[in-house]
């Protein structure tokens, strides 16, 4: 049975769950109550609730008023808008001033698909992340937007969160009890062979290309990196360190974004090749949301073949590399055998499992 | 709360501070700060519910510097009132300060970091809401220029006041005519202002921005509309209280240099005792 609850859903049942105890948590809209499932908060706590009307300056400016009086604002409109139309406010009024505002872009990424770049919030992380003291935050499913929203809530401090307008599949289990930190990635899987990083919806792509690539004999890591400020810096090098090589993906401009802030680390800290899977720099093709990644490959297919084309080229890599982790040693053994299929013009899928892999895959197709 | 009189002759001292200041520092905006010295000294010394040694007091009013270039002023009377030591003026705008040249709250008795036009009233907002929602008493205070009534957000927040009937909310516009490139209504008309902030919902009062009485008189009143937000139009003169600089864009940010300081003072001391003069005959 497929999910039918939007995260923006499930962040309205946090709130009302919150209200119930702190009286300090308000919701603002700017007409966007309904898109932001915010309706059911309106209704219950009509005395903390502010509409703006279509003005998304105004709603950051004010909300960041009301913060300054000691409430929690959860500013919830569209974030193609939020994220565009009212940095400056964002900026001077929220981080600068060091207002305690929720800035929650709903309807993100490609959610409007169909309705063409006004509406693509492809930029959003890359603006947000460069503004001193915002957290910038992207849950991966319904449960984790529950927990990130009370996460939030006890936080102090301006935040910027992007939340999808449709269902995603689970990537977390109902009962899973694992704590959500601000500023802490999940490894979703462990892996000693790659590493694959993304945030929010494509969280579920990374964890089925790392089930493809098992077919394949490589076993991935999958860091869910939900918060992108501040970043998990230690999980990123011990990400390169262990496995060696990196693929991103994310619902977002290549520039900028996830991956940009992945490399930024590793350049520094680790050097090791890292692939960018997101939207190109161009205004994104109109269509569903799983037809455009469809489209510039953000899939769990090119996802895993681009590991596998890392993992080959590593070859060089990995033999000057000495003494390196166990799991970095089966690696680079199975690149030399990549290597090796590859000078006699197999395809890259001609290689053999991991010895610790599963019986499936690895057979020559 | 002050009199009339020490009103006036604080603005006078406040002036000179100001004019010191900037001469020291070699920046500022001139011009308006000595355009909005009246109406804040009005404020902080005569209307406003606050506590230099409680800068968090949760009753206290709020101002917010929404013209916040024009902060020179505000820097001498927070000193003056003892929200930071005199002596820490003279860092105004050197490498490493809190006073810099917009207003930052990481100085006891500034609310909010302003600088970008269009903000403050939407803030200001936010906090009406928040003291009526809370059941305080509090009022709030927002100047704007008036070249920044071309910014749309100053709209957007209009609207927002009016609709939520914030009579504990008081617009102010330094309407002193003139902005960087010259006279506002050539730059980008905006008059008949008065009718434009009525048909946005709220009370509008026009005012001499330069008579501490009528100011007091206005300022205490509001809001004279229950359930409407007061919007007060200060008449003012860039530059007010320096003849040469008076009515002259070029003032906006110019820095006087030693005789132009010397001249200065000396009016502003010739107005002192013109003050103490006429103070002595009443």
């Amino acid at each position: 049975m497929p999910n039918t609850i939007p995260n923006r859903q499930a962040m309205c049942e946090a709130l009302l769950e919150l209200a119930e105890t702190n009286a300090d948590i308000v919701v603002l809209a700017s007409d966007s109550r309904g898109s932001a499932a915010m309706a059911p908060f309106a209704r219950a706590h009509p005395g903390r609730f502010v509409e703006t009307g279509i003005a998304e300056q105004n709603i950051v400016g004010i909300a960041a008023g009301l913060a300054h009086s000691g409430k929690i604002p959860f500013v919830t409109s569209p974030a193609c808008f939020l994220s565009m139309r009212s940095i400056e406010q964002i900026k001077v009024d929220v981080a600068y001033s060091g207002t305690n505002v929720k800035l929650i872009g709903i309807s993100g990424g490609v959610s409007y698909g169909a309705l063409g770049m006004s509406h693509h919030s492809l930029q959003d992380i890359a603006v947000t992340r460069a503004i001193p003291g915002l957290a910038v935050l992207l849950p991966a499913d319904r449960h984790e937007t529950k927990k990130m929203t009370k996460a939030l809530a006890a936080h102090q401090g301006g935040a910027y969160v992007r939340i999808g307008r449709n269902p995603v599949e689970d990537v977390y289990g109902e009962d899973d009890d694992r704590e959500f930190v601000i500023g802490r990635a999940v490894v979703m899987q462990e892996g000693g062979d790659a590493t694959l990083i993304a945030a929010g919806e494509t969280v579920r792509v990374a964890l089925d290309a790392a089930a493809l690539l098992v077919r394949r004999g490589v076993r991935a890591r999958v860091l869910n990196m939900h918060t992108i400020k501040p970043l998990d810096e230690e999980a990123i090098v011990a990400a390169a360190r262990e496995t060696g090589v990196i693929v991103t993906l994310e619902e977002h401009s290549v520039y900028g974004g996830l991956g940009a802030a992945v490399a930024e680390v590793t350049a520094a800290r680790c050097p090791v090749p890292v692939r960018i899977l997101g939207i190109p720099d161009e205004p994104a093709i109109a269509g569903k949301t799983a037809e455009i990644f469809r489209h510039y490959g953000i899939t769990a297919e090119r996802a895993a073949d681009e590991v596998v084309s890392l993992l080959r080229g590593r070859g060089a890599v990995g033999a000057a590399r000495s003494g390196g982790a166990a799991a970095g040693g089966v690696a680079d053994e199975r690149a030399a055998d990549m290597k090796a299929a590859d000078a006699a013009g197999a395809d890259v899928r001609v290689f053999r499992p991991a010895p610790a892999g599963p019986a499936a895959g690895g057979a020559p197709q | 709360m002050a009199t009339v009189e020490q009103l006036q002759r604080k603005a006078i001292q406040i002036r000179q501070d100001l004019l010191r200041l900037i001469h020291g520092a070699k920046m500022g905006h001139t011009g308006g700060s000595l355009s909005n010295t009246d109406i804040l000294t009005t404020l902080y010394y005569g209307v406003m519910r606050h506590d230099p040694q409680r800068p968090k007091w949760e009753e206290r009013d709020r101002f917010i510097a929404s013209k916040g270039h024009s902060v020179e002023s505000l820097w001498c009377i927070l000193a003056d009132l003892g929200y930071f030591p005199k002596e820490e003026l003279a860092t105004y705008c050197r490498f490493g300060t809190r006073l810099i040249g917009h207003p930052n709250n990481k100085v006891p008795g500034i609310e909010m970091n302003t600088g970008a036009l269009g903000h403050g009233l939407s803030v200001s907002v936010g906090m009406a809401l928040a003291a009526k929602w809370d059941g305080r008493d509090s009022r709030v205070f927002c100047l704007m220029g008036d070249g920044e009534q071309a910014e749309g957000s100053v709209w957007e927040a209009a609207m927002a006041g009016a609709h939520y009937k914030l009579d504990n909310l008081v617009g102010i516009i330094d309407r002193n005519r003139l902005q960087i490139s010259g006279n506002t209504e050539n730059v980008m008309g905006l008059d008949p202002l008065d009718r434009k902030w009525e048909a946005f919902g709220w009370h509008v009062v026009v005012v001499d921005g330069h008579d501490h009485a009528a100011l007091l008189r206005t300022f205490e009143a509001a809001p004279e509309a229950a359930g409407k937000p007061t919007l007060v139009i200060a008449n003012t003169v860039k530059g007010k209280g320096v003849s040469f600089a008076e009515h002259a864009p070029e003032w906006h940010h110019h820095v006087p240099n030693d005789e132009e300081l010397r001249l200065a003072l000396a009016e502003l001391d010739a107005a002192m005792a013109s003050l103490e003069r006429s103070g002595q005959h009443a």
